[in-house]
């Protein structure tokens, strides 16, 4: 087998090949900036929380209307949405933590949406949705995920210097009457839309990591917001190229062949990343003089 | 065109409080324009607080905050230190130039000429060469230095500094002193909460001791006084996990 037929040939070969790479892409250039703010301001689990807590609004979606794209959609975003305004607001208002109220909602939630599948649908249905179906993207599926990542990067370059300045020092933010509250909010909007976005492609259980990864990973590479985020698409899209490669030439599940591809260049970058990683600290053990 | 007044703060009965517990209880008095002012007392006096109060971080519980000659948006706040995320991939430049915030708001780019003006801050702070250093490997004194240029871009005319020398090393602690001292007297009102007691009666012309309640307010040779400390002291240690609603009139 060359190195074109290895490489190249399933994707000239098979459209459906195509489709799923351009919505990983679409996906991963979506989702860089949004895990890199997670990763920044300490709610990667929280990403995944969120991840869950679409499920039971998809899965209701899906209960009254099937495999259909709009409804599970609007379900998705609808439960993500609750759950992000209700772990919030309790977290503020009863000595909760945000993380014990998040983790409530996301046990509660996972079990009611694989509850609500399985009444309707079938183990398969049920996969479809924890796994999703990347192979099978059609055309209302890549439209939505390429309409959620313009939507997206057109907001963050919106809010942008909004969301540095409130991860950064919110009591100055405030303090210039900056609507930081507001930033926040649309910035769990955007995580919900992605997550929703890329529930269709990767399932509810996996598209995390092609937001989450790519941006752990990225923190090793460069030191600045930009080149993270720039790092992480980067990441995102080796990522899912070659995890359908695998998957094609292995005969093996997608989503977790993109997720195990991100994962190893996660630790590809803890051991031998640029800034901070193992390698690093045991070249530079020896101090500058100045 | 006539330089405008600097701005005064009066506070009116004012109550601010955490879960119906009053860190700050039925205080009264003015911040006189052009005033610097130290805030002192013991820990748990509600000297933050205050400032949060002011700043509008937190709303009153009763009473008021009058700013006079002033927006709320216009005071150059310094939080305490351990409010910011030092983690923050950030670098000196970017911090001094959240300073332009009032002209650059949130979409303007940063032209030459402001650009400039950081980098005059930047110097003025002693930090000239660390511009692109990233905060994490500054130490407290570089960093707070970093914050200072940040409030020289600001360029207010009412500043607020929380705790400004905490864990900062003596040479920046004098430097930034007289930084400040150069802001009083150029006519801007200054208000710092500080801890130690001998440079609030060295360096700080007025002081309100505050230990929830208002201890005394004024020059700080007749409030610093031994009567007034142990008083702050006793008030203090009065305070009770249970207290029953407080009767005095809102």
């Amino acid at each position: 087998m060359s190195f074109y037929d290895l490489v190249f040939g399933p994707f000239a070969e098979f459209g459906f090949m195509r489709r799923a790479l351009m919505g990983c892409v679409a996906l991963s250039i979506s989702g860089a900036p949004i895990g890199v703010f997670l990763v920044l301001r300490r709610m990667s689990l929280m990403g995944d929380v969120m991840a869950h807590a679409i499920l039971p609004g998809a899965a209701i979606g899906f209960l009254l209307s099937g495999f259909s794209l709009f409804a599970m959609t609007v379900g998705g975003v609808a439960a993500g949405l609750l759950v992000a305004l209700g772990a919030g607001a309790i977290a503020r208002t009863t000595p909760l933590r945000e993380d014990a109220s998040f983790a409530a909602f996301y046990l509660v939630s996972l079990g009611l949406g694989v509850m609500i599948v399985s009444i309707k649908g079938s183990n398969i249905d049920l996969l479809h949705v924890l796994f999703g179906n990347v192979l099978a993207l059609d055309d209302p599926s890549l439209y939505l995920i390429g309409g959620i990542a313009t939507v997206t990067l057109l907001s963050l370059a919106l809010i942008y210097r909004l969301l540095v300045a409130e991860c950064f020092d919110p009591g100055f933010l405030k303090s210039v009457g900056g609507a930081g509250g507001l930033a926040h909010f649309l910035f769990l909007a955007l995580v919900v839309l992605n997550l929703v976005g890329g529930f269709n492609a990767l399932g509810t259980l996996m598209v995390v990591g092609l937001i989450v990864l790519p941006a752990a990973s990225a923190r090793f590479w460069s030191e600045t917001v930009p080149g993270q985020i720039g790092g992480a698409a980067v990441i995102g899209i080796v990522s899912s190229a070659a995890g359908l490669l695998i998957s094609y030439h292995g005969e093996l599940p997608t989503s977790p062949a993109i997720i195990l591809v991100a994962g190893a260049i996660h630790a590809v970058s803890i051991l031998a990343g640029r800034h901070g990683s193992f390698v690093r600290q045991a070249l530079h053990a020896r101090h500058l003089r100045g | 065109m006539l330089k405008p007044s600097a701005p005064s703060i009066r506070l009116d009965n004012l109550t601010l409080s955490y879960r119906r517990h009053p860190a700050v209880h039925h205080v009264s008095g003015e911040f006189r324009p052009g005033s610097f002012t130290a805030i002192f007392g013991p820990n748990g006096a509600g000297k933050s607080t205050l400032l949060k109060g002011i700043v509008g971080l937190i709303k009153p519980d009763s009473g008021r905050i009058v700013l006079d000659g002033i927006a709320r948006h216009d005071i150059g706040y310094l939080p305490q230190q351990s409010a910011l995320d030092r983690s923050f991939p950030m670098r000196v430049l970017d911090v001094a130039a959240m300073g332009l915030w009032r002209k650059a708001g949130i979409f303007s780019s940063i032209g030459r000429k402001s650009l400039g003006a950081v980098e005059a801050a930047i110097a003025t702070v002693g930090l000239t060469g660390f511009e692109d250093r990233n905060i994490d490997t500054l130490s407290g004194g570089q960093f707070q230095r970093a914050l200072f240029a940040r409030l020289l871009l600001q360029d207010t005319r009412l500043i607020l500094l929380d705790e400004p020398f905490t864990a900062i090393d003596a040479r920046t602690c004098d430097d930034l002193l007289a930084l400040i001292a150069g802001w009083h007297a150029e006519g801007r009102t200054v208000i710092t909460v500080l801890h130690d007691l001998d440079m609030v009666r060295e360096r700080i012309p007025e002081t309100l001791l505050l230990a929830r309640e208002k201890v005394a307010w004024g020059p700080t040779t007749e409030v610093l006084t031994d009567a007034n400390l142990a008083r702050a002291r006793h008030l203090h240690e009065a305070f009770e996990d249970n207290a029953e609603l407080c009767e005095m009139p809102a």
